[in-house]
């Protein structure tokens, strides 16, 4: 006696087939979702910004009046945020990480600055705004300007760089520090000469997905006070400033008064997906054309 | 142009347990009941040898038995691994290397060391070759164009790169790669030359080609090449050391230990009988 | 020996010799190197620090004007009034309810499309598709913000015209737009990691791949998609700027998801914003929020990391 009924069985097969084929669209379809909704955006912003965005507009100040304002002022405040932002990562990020990666012992102190690390990567950028504004912005009594924005970035986006660069040396293949120690070198001179060299265009690549998440951040940047007033162009990181995300957001809330303050928040988005996309390609380029095959 | 060398040190009286090797030529390195542990595992045990000057020294054994383990512990590689525990005595012209006050960047510019897998930086043939010398502080431009080049010579890759020089090392062949080693190493003038398995990733051609450079280097330089191959050993070695399980079972003129090996188990591993 | 009679002759050894005595300023530099890098690192256990020592403070300074008990269980938050209230429990509420929209969204999306690239797509499809997700997740939120109101929130206007004009829904959909690229890329990293003999075993019974990716390959991988999931929810509750810009700033205490709800960090945008003197409750109750959320983020964030460590299977 058998157990199956082979022809319920057929039947059933040919459900779950179905099934399978019906759901693996549906799969799709969902993996599209996003890809959807980013051309929908871009699309969007596009269509609003764009015939905004003239010579004036890039090189004009801020105004009230929609159609004299400009943004120069927040491009140059992005600029000198980049400025402080770029060198302090970078050289605290990639120190740090060769500091975890090759001096420090593993142990209880390697694993606890590494769960530190990831813990901060998790720490809402919201948060990172109140520690600048107490320490930079009322303890150091710098007031809100760039140096204060940037350093409370720098903070933010550490932990994106440290761990890219923490990959990039582990990626250096043993046999070339062995090389380099083999022929008597010291701990620095490997690093600095065999070790850093092969691992740069993947602490670059890092460095500079770091400066387009700073950039981009508003959140920190309305917890310093960034005012929303008409403010000479900085010309230095002891300036106060505006930056291209505050002046969106500035705009957007507004858009509600102003219809087209949206128009000019589109146009702002545009530059600033603009210059995210050109960093972004920059370290694909990097990535790609720097990488050492061994 | 000529090749200078370090004159040696006069010439020590061997110690009398050796009375068998009373006729050869002095001693660089002498090992006396080497321990080391990784962590709980036992890799070299009680090893004692004598390495000779201006010989090539081959160590041959199975897998695993200690042979890297032992060439790294002669320039303190080994210390490279956090877990490593030595003890024991290895000395070096009659200096402790092992001792704290012996820099190890010291001792690694005496006794140089080629990989077994070809390892060039990627970096330029030049920049390769002039490594050595320029982290030791030579920056004089003649002065390297001279060390590349005779280097070059020394490792008989000179007429094959002269005129590309300035190309990146991962441009050559495996076997050019690893006479290229040989010759980065060679720019310091190193005394003594630890080779690991050196041809074991080449081609038959290039195999040859390395050999033959090893025997010419003898004349200048004493030599330990870890070998898989047992052909390879007895083919340029003077001497062998035969290790098992992180002991030195046998070690002797290579002929000898070929021809007519005292242990039973040497026989049995150079006739293919394990391992 | 080589002859030493030519005067060109170099001889290297001697000159290591030579240069290694006189090599003591970089013995020194090979000391202090290590020391410039450990105070390098010291910057992260400092901010660390650095954030919860002024979370901390302030907060101790604000438990004393405000009674701890007051403010966790307080539903009403009036902190401009003659009469302040600071009860945090609306925030709390805007928080989770946009969170929990988020998750709404970005859950079954993500884990639909991590399923599709890890155990549908050719590595082809999944070497375009995935890069295009990701620059999902680079877009600032800034962005998102500006679409949810511009462009999301008239959306769902038009066709439910009861929602207002700030409101929590919208921000929570745009949110869980944000969040499926996290989602999706890090449940589809927990299902690749599983072996493919665990499939085969299941196709060899004759399991479709749905099948098999129901009962196999989603049960071996739980803790990771579990800790995706948790990731996701603690990015929801840090996000700021989408909440700030289109749910506005009402204080009340409702669930009704048409309205205008304030989340913890819109609070601290809209109190850090205005002009809060030093010194004022107002000024205070920023930090006791900042600290709630600080721990709300933490735990989510500690959570995660057990769940995917404890639970990891091991192949
Ligand atoms: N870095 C290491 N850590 C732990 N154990 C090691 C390490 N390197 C080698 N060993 C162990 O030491 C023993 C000797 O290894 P090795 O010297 O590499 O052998 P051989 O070169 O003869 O093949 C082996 O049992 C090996 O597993
Ligand atoms: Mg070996």
């Amino acid at each position: 006696m058998k157990l199956m009924d082979p022809s319920k069985m057929q039947a059933r097969m040919h459900r779950r087939i179905y099934q399978n084929n019906i759901l693996k669209y549906i799969f799709l379809l969902a993996t599209l979702f996003g890809l959807v909704v980013l051309a929908t955006l871009i699309i969007r912003v596009l269509n609003d910004g764009l015939g905004w965005i003239d010579f004036n507009f890039l090189t004009g100040r801020l105004s009230n009046d929609a159609e004299r304002a400009g943004i120069m002022g927040a491009i140059l405040g992005t600029f000198w945020l980049m400025v402080v932002v770029a060198p302090v990562t970078l050289i605290v990020g990639i120190g740090t990480a060769i500091f975890l990666e090759l001096y420090l012992k593993k142990g209880k102190a390697q694993s606890f600055i590494q769960t530190n690390i990831s813990n901060l990567a998790g720490v809402p950028s919201i948060v990172y705004g109140i520690l600048g504004l107490t320490i930079f912005v009322r303890l150091m009594d710098m007031g809100n300007i760039v140096l204060a924005g940037g350093l409370t970035l720098s903070l933010l986006v550490l932990p994106i760089i440290i761990v890219a660069a923490q990959e990039a040396i582990r990626a250096v293949p043993s046999f070339l520090t062995e090389a380099s120690y083999g022929m008597g070198a010291t701990k620095w001179q490997t690093i600095k000469n065999i070790i850093l060299p092969a691992a740069l265009p993947g602490m670059l690549t890092g460095a500079i997905l770091a400066l387009s998440r700073a950039i981009g951040e508003t959140a920190p940047l309305t917890v310093i006070g960034i005012p929303a007033l008409i403010i000479p162009f900085p010309s230095g990181i002891t300036d106060k400033f505006t930056a291209l995300p505050m002046q969106i957001y500035y705009w957007t809330l507004d858009s509600s008064l102003v219809a087209e303050y949206a128009n000019l928040a589109a146009a702002t988005i545009v530059v600033l997906l603009l210059l995210l996309f050109i960093l972004n390609s920059t370290a694909i380029f990097i990535r790609n054309k720097f990488q050492q095959r061994y | 142009m000529s090749i200078s060398f370090v004159t040696e040190t006069p010439k020590k009286e061997l110690p009398s347990i050796h009375e068998a090797n009373k006729q050869s030529n002095q001693v660089v390195f002498d090992t006396k009941q080497l321990n080391l542990w990784y962590g709980d595992t036992h890799a070299l045990k009680e090893v004692d040898l004598l390495i000779y000057e201006k010989e090539i020294t081959a160590i041959i054994g199975p897998s695993g038995c200690g042979k890297s383990t032992y060439l790294k512990t002669l320039n303190r590689m080994v210390e490279l691994v956090p877990t490593v525990k030595i003890s024991g005595n290895i000395t070096y012209k009659n200096k402790d290397i092992l001792d704290r006050s012996f820099k190890v960047e010291e001792l690694r510019t005496l006794v140089g060391m080629v990989f077994q897998k070809p390892n060039p930086f990627p970096k330029s043939i030049y920049d390769n070759v002039a490594y050595g010398a320029k982290i030791h502080g030579i920056r004089n431009k003649k002065i390297l164009d001279e060390i590349v080049e005779r280097s070059l010579k020394g490792a008989a890759l000179w007429d094959e790169v002269k005129d590309r020089l300035k190309e990146n090392a991962y441009g050559l062949s495996g076997g050019q790669q690893q006479r290229l080693c040989i010759a980065r190493t060679l720019a310091i003038e190193p005394d003594v030359i630890l080779m690991d398995e050196p041809t074991s990733a080449l081609d038959p051609i290039s195999t040859s080609k390395i050999e033959e450079l090893i025997q010419t280097l003898k004349k200048d330089y004493s030599i330990i090449i870890v070998t898989h191959n047992m052909q390879q050993a007895a083919r340029i070695s003077d001497r062998t050391a035969f290790f098992l399980n992180g002991e030195v079972v046998e070690y002797d003129k290579t002929e000898k230990l070929f021809s007519n090996p005292n242990d039973k188990r040497t026989e049995d591993y150079i006739t293919g009988r394990f391992g | 020996m080589a002859s030493n009679s030519h005067n060109e002759d170099v001889r290297v050894r001697d000159l290591i010799t030579e240069k290694r005595a006189k090599k003591s300023i970089s013995q020194i530099f090979e000391k202090i190197i290590p020391i410039i890098l450990f105070s390098f690192a010291l910057i992260t256990i400092l901010t660390t620090i650095g954030i919860i020592y002024t979370l901390l403070v302030e907060t101790i300074e604000f438990f004393k004007r405000v009674p701890i008990w007051d403010f966790f269980t307080g539903t009403v938050l009036r902190p401009l009034s003659q009469d302040p209230q600071f009860g945090v429990l609306p925030l709390i509420n805007g928080t989770i309810i946009s969170s929990v929209i988020a998750m709404l969204v970005a859950g079954p999306i993500g884990i639909m499309a991590a399923i599709y690239l890890s155990e549908y797509a050719s590595d082809k499809i999944r070497r375009v598709l995935k890069p295009m997700l990701e620059v999902l997740a680079g877009i600032p939120t800034i962005v998102y913000g500006f679409f949810a109101f511009t462009f999301v929130t008239p959306l769902i206007r038009s066709i439910w015209p009861d929602v207002e004009a700030t409101n929590i829904l919208s921000p929570g959909i745009v949110m869980g737009i944000m969040i499926i690229p996290m989602i999706a890329s890090l449940s589809e990293d927990a299902m690749s990691s599983v072996p493919n003999s665990i499939r085969d075993g299941a196709y060899a019974l004759g399991a479709t791949r749905l099948e098999t990716t129901f009962k196999v390959v989603i049960p071996a991988a739980l803790s990771g998609i579990i800790a995706s999931f948790i990731l996701g929810i603690s990015r929801a509750i840090g996000e700021t700027m989408i909440v700030t810009i289109a749910s506005g700033s009402s204080k009340n205490f409702t669930f009704d998801i048409t309205e205008s709800m304030q989340t913890m960090t819109a609070y601290i945008v809209e109190v850090a914003g205005g002009d809060a003197g030093a010194g004022t409750t107002i000024y205070y109750s920023l930090y006791a929020v900042a600290m709630t959320l600080f721990v709300f983020t933490l735990l989510m964030n500690l959570l995660a990391r057990y769940v995917s460590r404890k639970f990891r299977e091991e192949y």
